[in-house]
């Protein structure tokens, strides 16, 4: 009866109020998924207007400099609006269109995800409505500004403890008020079934490029992929079209915030536990009551206290290997790549690129390494120059 | 029948809600004593969460209230031994996946039957997901009340046909919370369950008035009552009984043949 599961992960655990609209997404993804006319227009909007393929850059001084495994980037930051967060957004609101839904709903946390909903409404002429939390807002005002100009509204979220979690809780909450015209947009692996694979189905093409653009490259698989995992979504994007090459390492970078011995962190899969929560049976930091865990991370797009449950299954089977990184590691990660390659990535990225320092001096030169840099950091900037003590603000 | 689907037996039933631990557990105890004392059917009370999705802000904020006064789990199935001393109606646990999930159903269903807790409402856990509680519920002779909104028409009968305890008919779409004016989406819903079951159909969501109740139950076999009673508590908060006494006799009046 269940749907959607992953292992044991995933499923549907919302309130009745929301079953209908998600059997009508459902019915309408499994629909179009295969309609020529879709993946047409889909493939076009990605080429012609979020400019993919993105490109595989090889990190030749990265790699000089690391001594070991070469290094390609695979450049999702590149991408129209800064980050993967694009691929996602154009195939749920054409689908959203399909549907004929006049206004879409999302949650952001850092802002990524809220900037390409409110640049793709406006594109396709959607009514677009953004939940962050209110310290997210804060934290990433220019990117609040940014969806205003775009044509959205923002509504800053205060209840709980006012970042991704309260806004996914609150965007939620509206669109069970609100589901005839309404779609959500969610904007990542995450929640309940269909959006764990319906995003997945729209980030998987990180992987299918990667794999497409390496083997012209270099003739063969790469021996490792890593990717930053907040909800997970740019991670499951550059895994997926490897999941049945059993030699390819696929390493998930959780934000560990100050430490995963601190209670100021956000490392899931580190500290957390099998629980429901936001529609999924899935990985959650929790209490022992399974009060859902305020978590703290630098960056605003990897605070979330759960993980998608594919990537829960990914590590229960061994196939995936996931580990923490210390908000310091990602401030250096983020200092290195844009002092070493000219690449100034996101603060989520960082903690992907600061692995990659760690790892790649642990293999050999023959091998090879791709890093997704899922978004820019120039909404970072301000941020990280204040975490250094610069009296610097947006 | 169970003790839960007992209490619609007679009369129109009211079940009367309220968040446990809000303001404290002490309060939650003396509101259950006297809810039962002024017409109360069944007592709902609600293990707060940090998140729950299903609640407006009054609901939001009582659960709030009660976890940043040190409400548990545990402290809640204390508080309900204490008061079946007494209080014999039945008594109900509303509160999400995950609390029940994480202190184990195996031994939370356990302590239900120990405390004399009579049914379980778990609202993100809808009919395709409830075998993850059912079965368990079922071995404890727990009712598992299940959920129908105005959009689950197509799977009403199908709901209804496993409901037990009573069914809880959501009155319109949204989250909790008092509404000003109240919708009939859900009349057609009822229609469909009363053919699948005999299980007692009672509405929720958005009752405040007597003359909202009045006119519910003209198609309902009961009526929910939460936010407009968690309101009284946040208002009073340790004096809220009184308040919420003489809430709960109005309601209870409104919803009586005379």
């Amino acid at each position: 009866m269940s749907k959607g599961r992953f292992s044991i992960f995933g499923g549907q655990y919302v309130p009745e109020t929301m079953m209908s609209v998600l059997e009508e997404l459902d019915a309408a993804y499994n629909h179009y998924k295969n309609d020529p006319q879709f993946k047409a227009e889909l493939t076009d909007l990605l080429i012609n207007y979020a400019g993919r393929p993105s490109l595989l850059y090889y990190a030749d001084k990265m790699t000089k400099d690391l001594g070991g495994a070469k290094i390609y980037l695979k450049r999702e930051d590149l991408n129209h609006t800064g980050s993967h967060k694009i691929n996602n957004v154009l195939g749920q609101i054409l689908l959203a269109k399909k549907m004929g839904k006049t206004r879409v709903i999302a949650e952001t946390g850092a802002g990524q995800h809220g900037v390409a909903t409110a640049t793709v409404a406006a594109l396709m002429d959607m009514e677009c409505e953004i939940f962050m939390g209110k310290t997210d807002t804060e934290r990433q005002a220019l990117n609040v500004y940014r969806m205003k100009l775009l044509g959205a509204k923002v509504h800053p979220v205060t209840s709980g403890t006012q970042t991704l979690k309260d806004a996914v809780n609150e965007t939620m909450r509206e669109w069970v008020t609100r589901i005839s015209d309404t779609h959500y947009v969610l904007g990542s692996v995450m929640g309940p079934h269909p959006f764990p694979t319906m995003v997945r189905d729209f980030q998987k093409i990180i992987s299918e490029e990667i794999k497409r653009q390496l083997m012209e490259k270099e003739g063969k698989l790469p021996d490792a992929v890593l990717a930053c995992v907040g909800g997970g979504s740019n991670a499951i994007g550059a895994f997926y079209d490897f999941i049945d090459d059993d030699e390819v390492r696929l390493i998930g970078c959780e934000a560990a915030g100050r430490g995963v011995n601190t209670c100021e962190t956000a490392a899931t899969i580190s500290t957390g536990r099998q629980g429901i929560f936001h529609g999924m049976k899935s990985i959650f930091c929790q209490d022992d009551y399974g009060q859902i865990a305020p978590v703290y991370s630098i960056s605003a797009g990897l605070d979330y206290p759960g993980i998608g449950p594919e990537h829960a299954m990914l590590f229960q089977n061994g196939r995936g290997e996931y580990v923490p990184i210390t908000d310091d590691e990602a401030v250096d990660a983020f200092e290195y790549l844009s002092k070493t390659e000219g690449i100034i990535p996101a603060i989520e990225s960082s903690h992907a690129v600061a692995y990659a320092m760690k790892l790649a001096k642990q293999m050999r030169s023959d091998q090879i390494m791709v890093v997704n840099i899922s978004g820019r950091g120039d909404k970072d900037v301000a941020a990280i120059a204040r975490y250094k003590g610069e009296k610097i603000y947006d | 029948m169970t003790k839960i689907s007992q209490a619609f037996k007679n009369d129109k039933a009211f079940i009367g809600y309220i968040t446990g631990g809000d303001p404290n557990i002490k309060t939650t105890a003396k509101l259950i004593r006297c809810m039962a004392a002024s017409g109360v059917d069944v007592i709902e009370i609600g293990i707060p969460f940090s998140d729950p999705i299903a609640e407006g802000p009054v609901i939001q904020a009582a659960s709030k209230r009660a976890l940043d006064n040190g409400c548990t789990t545990d402290k809640l199935f204390d508080m309900v031994c204490e008061v079946r001393r007494d209080i014999d109606i039945p008594i109900i646990f509303m509160t999400y996946a995950n609390p029940v999930f994480a202190y184990g159903k195996e031994r939370f269903l356990k302590r239900c039957n120990q405390c004399g807790v009579d049914g379980l409402i778990i609202p993100d856990t809808p009919y395709e997901e409830r075998s993850e509680f059912s079965t368990i519920c079922y071995a404890h002779h727990v009712d598992l009340i299940d959920l129908v909104a105005p959009t689950s028409i197509e799977r009403t009968a199908a709901i209804a046909k496993g409901s037990t305890g009573f069914l809880y008919c959501v009155s319109s779409l949204g989250v909790t919370g008092t509404r000003s004016t109240l919708s009939d989406d859900i009349k057609a819903v009822i229609d469909v369950a009363k053919s699948a079951t005999s299980t007692p159909c009672a509405v929720g969501f958005g009752i405040a008035t007597p003359e909202q109740a009045q006119h519910i139950v003209q198609y309902a076999d009961g009526i929910i009552v939460g936010s407009a009673i968690v309101k009284l508590v946040a208002r009073y908060g340790e004096d809220s009984p009184r308040y919420v006494s003489e809430y709960t006799k109005t309601i209870k009046a409104a919803i009586t043949d005379k």
